[in-house]
């Protein structure tokens, strides 16, 4: 049974991307999505059977790639990400069903998203270095071409791929540097062999292999300041795309530092970790802060994509610095709470896009500000949203609150220690946590509230119709997974601690026991998650039921009366007087003012006749990403400086060339001699 | 004592808890109205007024905007539910509250944080201006008080190695020490400035003006009508309460009940509700003598409070 789910989840992913690229238009979506499905069912039956039996899958052949061939090994870390990404995968082309319509038919896109979903399932299963970067070129590459699916239409999407495929290959680029300075002291390309040397490895090469895979795996999962091309790239994603890009993709970032963080180099020095929880700290803030003033919904769940991976990023820095100060109790805990913050973000971030790829199908638009009463008129992508909202925002009883509860957990316990950095490191860690927590909640308040509540601030969204149901199922599937796995984390608590394990190679006995309530083994930290949302339901139900008996026993009137909002007796009140939001978000802005540098541009004309007349007043406020700003236009402007003073040189005159000829000939005989 | 028997202990408790944060809710309202009626020179209303007020509310005809959806009529029931739910598992009278082992001060705080977040899509459902004023304000102070209560709390949780609250009021029923530690202190300041902001009380927000430019809190409820508006008004004034509650059994615990028992339980009750008393009418003569903060002098009290947690953090790894 051993490698078969290996090979059919490959050949299905391919048979997927073929059917997509040779089918006519009419069948060409309907098989791709079977195929994939079917790929994923494969690898999820492999992954089941490794987090199951805890040994690894696999598989290798020397034909397959010329001179290096493949080598595939499937271990419960990176079935962890299979898991996940077949679930989101499943989801989503599920979803692309009723979305394909909406120009996602292509020859191009139907052969790209299988391939996509199909390198993502087989990155994670990746034991070579060879195998490793062709699979993530490939999920780099079909992405880029799904970025790319709206260009017709849309300018920004070229401009947004462009962002995208620079920063993957300059990420590609510091991958590629760090496996092969790896597997060149190790005189062998495959991960074992690479982890079977990685003792003898002097430190400064493991150092310098470790921050090489932290700037190049930090790309990819979007940490500031790496993070420039993941707001532009999601956003001009199409639906089901931006929610595998956010879902699964940003995961394998994740997958790459624990890959050579911990399961090739075997740990380091607590310095390495405490960058890590240093780039946590800055995406999170970061993203939260940009994620609360946007009014771009897609980029607003893209920079709270980077605020979570800094979540992420920060858990996973706290694990390994415990481990290199010698608590594994706690280190196992903070290495479970990453896992489990990634899993949920991918369930609960994929519902969100597909949820906002469906308000964009039916309202044409990604503007918060020209959105409104879509829950009335889109009910089932509204609560899938408003599920996805609350979670993102780690309220319970949805998943992302066990998440961030058991960060909490492991961070606090985790300062029981002598070391002073080690405090300092969570101090820091959980004023991250706090202050992105705040800012959470105000940015999905917003993207709720402005954008599904309330009147319709244009005529599209008034317009707006439920989408088809595909769509409906696809982003429902992954809502309800939201609120299964807040009620029951048990379901893949276990399979992360196995993980967890076989990452950090430990033996730490499990850490977290109980179906009902959860207990942390050896700590004092109990939650009930089943209870909790009992209670809440219950009480909603009697608080619900006593409004309505009061009402019945005493009167006959209808008890629900729907009515012209008072609005403190104003007539006459526009859907145009709502707050939107840019206002919505103001005072936040105004407080973090220095941090985000809008730009305001106020210009008042008055009329002829006298100046206390006020013809028209026009106010616009840009927040530009001021990393990208800062960072890198300088380093774009000097490379477009250097690129036209190297222009001089070209004049075309044969004599010029001729003269380059003799200087370069004389300077090598001067450097033989 | 068999489990059927301490399940209804357990029950009885939870009811009597939620009955007493329930009734407590609008009548400390109401004390703190004389209070500061009194203060200010006028009679002021009966204290039991917000009761007879939410008499008058609850047989009213509930209304709702033309476009508003479900979220709107939903705002105010989930207010009362998730104070009324915390309220049940809270060390308020007793540190044996039914399922105290799980009574989270992390999971607590993100309980009563759910009700806010739907009132405030409740007044953004509205789509009347005023609606998304007060949510934006209200989210706004709220983004910057969590923090600051977040790292309280982490301050309170690393002397006694547990973020569990009724363990946190045992600690320091065992050892007053940890009461006196500036750790506790600092924190307990910062949880204070916290209360202040969350349920609308001065400095941060004005709960008796109606003039809408200046509001926060009422501007989300303007909307609200009948049962409604009573549940709004109820739930908010439980709230603070419950807050008061948790924070005068963390300062002072003594009173509360550390034994099972009715007469231990009995006591604990009269001692939360002195002790609330206290909190309530200290805070209305506060009230008296301080102004509203401009709204955009907020995040300097809020930050102000931020910092008080995070002193009580450091100083409580240090004094380890």
């Amino acid at each position: 049974m051993s490698n078969v789910s290996l090979i059919a989840t490959a050949s299905a992913g391919l048979g997927a991307a073929i059917a997509g690229g040779a089918l006519p238009s009419k069948t060409r979506v309907a098989s791709a999505v079977l195929l994939t499905w079917v790929s994923c069912g494969a690898a999820l039956a492999g992954a089941a059977e490794v987090l199951h039996s805890g040994h690894p899958l696999e598989l290798q052949s020397a034909q397959l790639l010329p001179l290096t061939g493949v080598t595939l090994s499937l271990t419960p870390l990176g079935a962890v990400f299979v898991v996940t990404t077949a679930v989101v995968a499943m989801a989503s082309t599920l979803y692309w069903l009723g979305y394909a319509s909406h120009g996602l038919n292509s020859r191009t896109a139907s052969v790209a998203l299988p391939l996509f979903v199909t390198s993502m399932l087989m990155v994670p299963c990746a034991a070579s270095v060879s195998t490793f970067l062709v699979l993530w070129e490939l999920m780099a590459l079909s992405s880029l071409a799904l970025v790319l699916n709206d260009q017709a239409r849309r300018e920004e999407a070229r401009s947004a791929a462009q962002w995208y495929a620079v920063m993957t290959h300059v990420g590609a680029a510091a991958i590629l540097f760090a496996l092969v300075l790896l597997s060149a002291h190790a005189g062998g390309q495959t991960f074992a062999a690479i982890a079977a040397h990685a003792k003898h490895l002097s430190g400064a090469v493991r150092s310098t292999a470790f921050l090489l895979a932290v700037v190049g795996f930090g790309s990819k999962a979007g940490a500031v300041p790496f993070h420039v091309w993941l707001p532009k790239a999601h956003a001009e994603a199409p639906g089901p795309a931006s929610a595998l890009m956010s879902g699964a993709m940003v995961n394998l970032g994740i997958y790459g530092i624990v890959l050579v963080g911990d399961q090739l180099l075997g740990g380091g020095p607590a310095w390495w970790w405490l960058c890590v929880i240093a780039l946590g700290v800055a995406s999170a803030l970061f993203g939260a802060l940009y994620a609360a003033t946007s009014t771009d919904l897609k980029r607003l769940l893209a920079y709270s994509t980077a605020d979570n991976m800094g979540l992420v990023l920060i858990g996973l820095g706290a694990s390994g610095l415990f481990a290199a100060t010698g608590s594994h109790a706690t280190a196992a805990i903070a290495m479970v709470a990453t896992l489990l913050l990634l899993v949920n973000h991918s369930m609960f971030k994929g519902a969100l896009f597909l949820a906002a790829g469906s308000v964009q199908v039916a309202t044409g638009t990604r503007n918060l500000d020209r959105m409104g009463g879509l829950m009335r008129r889109m009910p089932v992508t509204g609560v899938v949203f408003l599920v996805g909202a609350l979670s993102v925002a780690a309220l319970p009883p949805l998943n992302g609150f066990v998440g961030e509860w058991l960060l909490f957990q492991g961070l606090l316990h985790g300062l029981p220690t002598t070391s002073t950095v080690v405090v300092f490191a969570v101090l820091v860690g959980v004023g991250a946590l706090a202050l992105t927590g705040g800012l959470t909640v105000a940015a999905f308040v917003k993207a709720v509230g402005i954008g599904f509540l309330g009147r319709p601030r244009s005529g599209e969204a008034a317009d707006a119709v439920e989408v088809p149901y595909s769509m409906r199922f696809g982003a429902g599937l992954l809502g309800a997974s939201c609120v299964v796995l807040g009620l029951l984390p048990m379901l893949v608590i276990p399979a992360l601690e196995r993980a967890a394990r076989s990452a950090t190679s430990s033996a730490a006995p499990s850490s977290v026991h109980g179906w009902v309530t959860l207990h942390l083994a050896g700590l004092h930290g109990v939650l009930a998650p089943v209870l909790l949302a009992a209670g809440l339901v219950a009480a909603i139900a009697i608080v619900a039921s006593l409004r309505r008996l009061a009402h019945r026993r005493s009167n006959k009137w209808r008890a629900l009366r729907p009515a012209e909002p008072w609005g403190s007796g104003r007539l006459l009140q526009t859907p145009r007087m709502q707050y939107t939001a840019t206002s919505f978000a103001e005072p936040l802005q105004r407080v973090f003012d220095d941090v985000i540098r809008p730009a305001r541009d106020l210009d008042v004309s008055h009329a002829m006749e006298s100046r206390y007349y006020i013809e028209r007043i026009s106010y616009r406020s840009t927040s530009d990403d001021i990393v990208e700003q800062n960072l890198y236009r300088p380093i774009i402007g000097a490379a477009n400086w250097w690129g036209e003073r190297a222009r001089s040189l070209q004049n075309g005159s044969v004599h010029r060339y001729l003269a380059y000829g003799l200087v370069a000939l004389v300077a090598i005989l001067v450097v033989i001699a | 004592m068999n489990s059927v028997e301490s399940v209804c202990v357990a029950g009885l408790v939870a009811i009597v808890q939620i009955g007493a944060v329930l009734v407590g809710g609008p009548l400390l309202l109401g004390v703190m109205r004389k209070v500061r009626s009194r203060l200010e020179g006028r009679r002021g209303a009966p204290i039991h007024q917000p009761l007879l007020d939410l008499r008058k509310l609850i047989t009213k005809q509930r209304l709702r905007p033309f476009e508003a959806s479900w979220v709107f009529g939903f705002g105010p029931v989930i207010l009362v539910a998730t104070v009324a739910a915390v309220a049940a598992i809270s060390p308020l009278a007793t540190t044996r509250p039914p399922l105290g082992q799980s009574s989270d001060f992390f999971a607590i705080i993100f309980v009563l944080l759910l009700g806010s977040v739907f009132l405030a899509l409740g007044a953004l459902d509205t789509g009347t201006p005023f609606g998304g004023m007060g949510s934006s304000r209200a989210m706004t102070v709220g983004a910057l008080a969590e923090p600051a209560l977040l790292v309280a709390i982490l301050a309170m949780s690393i002397p006694a190695h547990t973020s569990n609250l009724p363990a946190l009021v045992r600690i320091g029923l065992a050892h007053p020490v940890v009461i006196a530690s500036p750790a506790r202190l600092l924190a307990l300041g910062s949880f204070l400035v916290v209360i202040l902001a969350e349920s609308g009380r001065l400095p941060v927000d004005n709960p008796s003006t109606h003039l809408e430019l200046t509001m926060i809190h009422e501007a989300m409820v303007l909307e609200y009508a009948g049962p409604d508006l009573g549940l709004t008004m109820l739930g908010e004034s439980m709230r603070l309460v419950l807050l008061l509650g948790l924070l005068v059994n963390l300062l002072v615990p003594w009173g509360v009940a550390d034994r099972p028992g009715a007469l231990a339980f009995v006591i604990g009750l009269v001692a939360l509700v002195g002790k609330v008393l206290l909190a309530g009418v200290a805070i209305a003569v506060f009230e008296v003598f301080s102004a509203k903060l401009r709204l955009f002098r907020l995040p300097e009290l809020l930050a102000g409070g931020f910092i008080l947690a995070v002193l009580g953090a450091v100083t409580a790894v240090v004094s380890r």
